[in-house]
């Protein structure tokens, strides 16, 4: 592969286009320019550590390493997805619930792509398997977050209309159909949005920096393909199994709607 | 245990555990100020909310038996109806047995095509009486069935309850319309912060 090495002065030299951002916060007095300091300097000490941590797992290739890398890159993953809830459920179950969605979907497929497409030796080559799990994590995080503020939503707005179905002798599951269909396709549409924009509007950024690293178009896009299909097949799988679970816990063995489960976030 | 609804030492936050029983063909009147707790008891024996004690169908214990199956014959008609469907006829399971129903109610049968947002307060009080009525249960739990409706329709409502009592159906009524309360001639509650007391005993 025939890729042009970057200094850091050349990576400074981009970085010097932040001063057209800071100017314009300062002119314009957008309040904006400490904050997109701090924001500049977390992603560079973020990412460089990261490119530091990942070099020592590749060498290291331990399993246990690998697998533990995984695990804290999915308990980031709840975290960022909880924080974004406007309402969520009370105690652990907020951040049990969305985590152990994108916990078992995303180690799922990624498992599956790693054992059958890369068919890596060892499975737990992490120059593989950090990565695509990255990738694959990110993207169901983003539809389980969604869905799950989707159903909270919902479920909190349309307590009428379900607890007239209940009354009427429906069980949970019919009762809270619309809600948990709402959900699921709150969850699902950014993927699917993005695979049909993909190409068109945006060169995904897995694929250009494939290109830029000397890989063949023609390979990168198959490796673009197989990406985005698994992260696919990953939101759907999450996306799924939180709502399910999510509307479980919404409702007890009496049919009864739970809304005392639910907990309004204070903005500050 | 000759009642057809009894209620057995239930209690909720916000209802002090109670007992008494409705007896078939009766229909027993809840009066008090808003807020004493009078739809939370009517909540709590739909099985809606979280509750203690027991209530017997019929000397069948609501333990017993499926919470929807046990909605299904003692049916919970809120002061506001919930519907989920965009057109009228949705809601109900079978909208052509609900013909009859509508006439006595004073709704047109085409209605089952109107939109819901369409309705006026009164017709959606009316329509969600009529959607439990045709899954013909066997106890009411009616919290104020008339009270965004005219003098005429109030009384066309109130006949359609006494056919229903004449069937057997027992009726458990939130009003805060003694005069109601009256016509429907059973015996009456006072609730207050969340205590029941039996009115007209001595």
């Amino acid at each position: 592969m025939n890729f042009i090495s970057l200094g850091y002065l050349d990576v400074a030299l981009a970085a010097a286009l932040l001063i057209v951002n800071a100017g314009l916060s300062i002119v314009f007095r957008l309040g904006l320019a400490k904050r997109l300091v701090i924001a500049a300097a977390r992603m560079t000490v973020q990412l460089s550590l990261v490119g530091l941590v990942l070099k020592a797992l590749f060498h290291a290739s331990s399993p246990w390493l690998t697998v533990l890398a995984a695990l804290v890159m999915v308990a980031f993953a709840g975290r960022e997805a909880m924080a974004r809830q406007e309402r969520s459920f009370t105690g652990y179950w907020s951040y049990g619930i969305g985590t152990s969605a994108m916990c078992a979907a995303a180690l799922s497929v990624t498992l599956f792509a790693l054992t059958t497409q890369f068919e890596t030796r060892p499975w737990y080559d992490a120059r593989y398997a950090l990565p695509l799990l990255g990738m694959i994590l990110g993207n169901t995080m983003n539809g389980v977050s969604l869905a799950l503020e989707r159903l909270a939503a919902e479920a909190h707005g349309g307590q009428r209309a379900i607890e007239a179905r209940l009354a009427l002798g429906a069980d949970s599951r019919q009762a809270l159909n619309e809600v948990t269909r709402a959900a699921i396709r709150a969850g699902m549409i950014p993927s699917i949005n993005s695979m049909s924009a993909t190409g068109l509007v945006a060169l995904p950024g897995m694929m250009t920096g494939q290109i830029l690293a000397g890989v063949d178009p023609v390979e990168a896009v198959k490796y673009q393909l197989l990406v985005m299909f698994l992260i696919g097949g990953g939101t759907a799988l999450g996306v799924f199994a939180a709502v399910m679970a999510g509307a479980r816990r919404l409702t007890d063995s009496r049919h009864r709607l739970r809304l005392d489960r639910l907990t309004a976030k204070d903005r500050e | 245990m000759a009642e057809l609804l009894n209620v057995e030492n239930l209690s909720r936050p916000g209802l002090e555990a109670t007992s008494f029983g409705v007896p078939a063909g009766v229909c027993a009147a809840v009066t008090g100020a808003s807020g004493s707790g009078k739809s939370l008891l009517l909540r709590a024996i739909a099985d809606l909310d979280e509750n203690r004690g027991e209530v017997w169908l019929d000397g069948m214990a609501r333990s017993a038996m499926p919470a929807p199956r046990w909605r299904q014959q003692v049916s919970y008609v809120p002061a506001e109806s919930g519907w989920w469907r965009d057109r009228v006829g949705a809601h109900f399971a079978e909208p052509d047995a609900a013909v009859g129903l509508l006439h006595q109610l004073d709704m047109p049968p085409e209605c089952m095509d109107w939109p819901v947002a369409r309705l006026s307060t009164g017709e959606r009080q009316r329509l969600a009486l009529a959607r439990s009525l045709v899954l013909s249960p066997r106890v009411l739990l009616l919290d104020e069935p008339t009270s965004g409706l005219d003098a005429t329709t109030t009384i066309h409502v109130e006949a359609i309850l006494h056919e229903k009592m004449a069937s057997g159906v027992a009726i458990l009524l939130v009003s805060h319309d003694d005069e109601q309360a009256a016509r429907m001639a059973g015996p009456r509650y006072q609730m207050a912060a969340g205590r029941l007391h039996r009115e007209d005993k001595a």
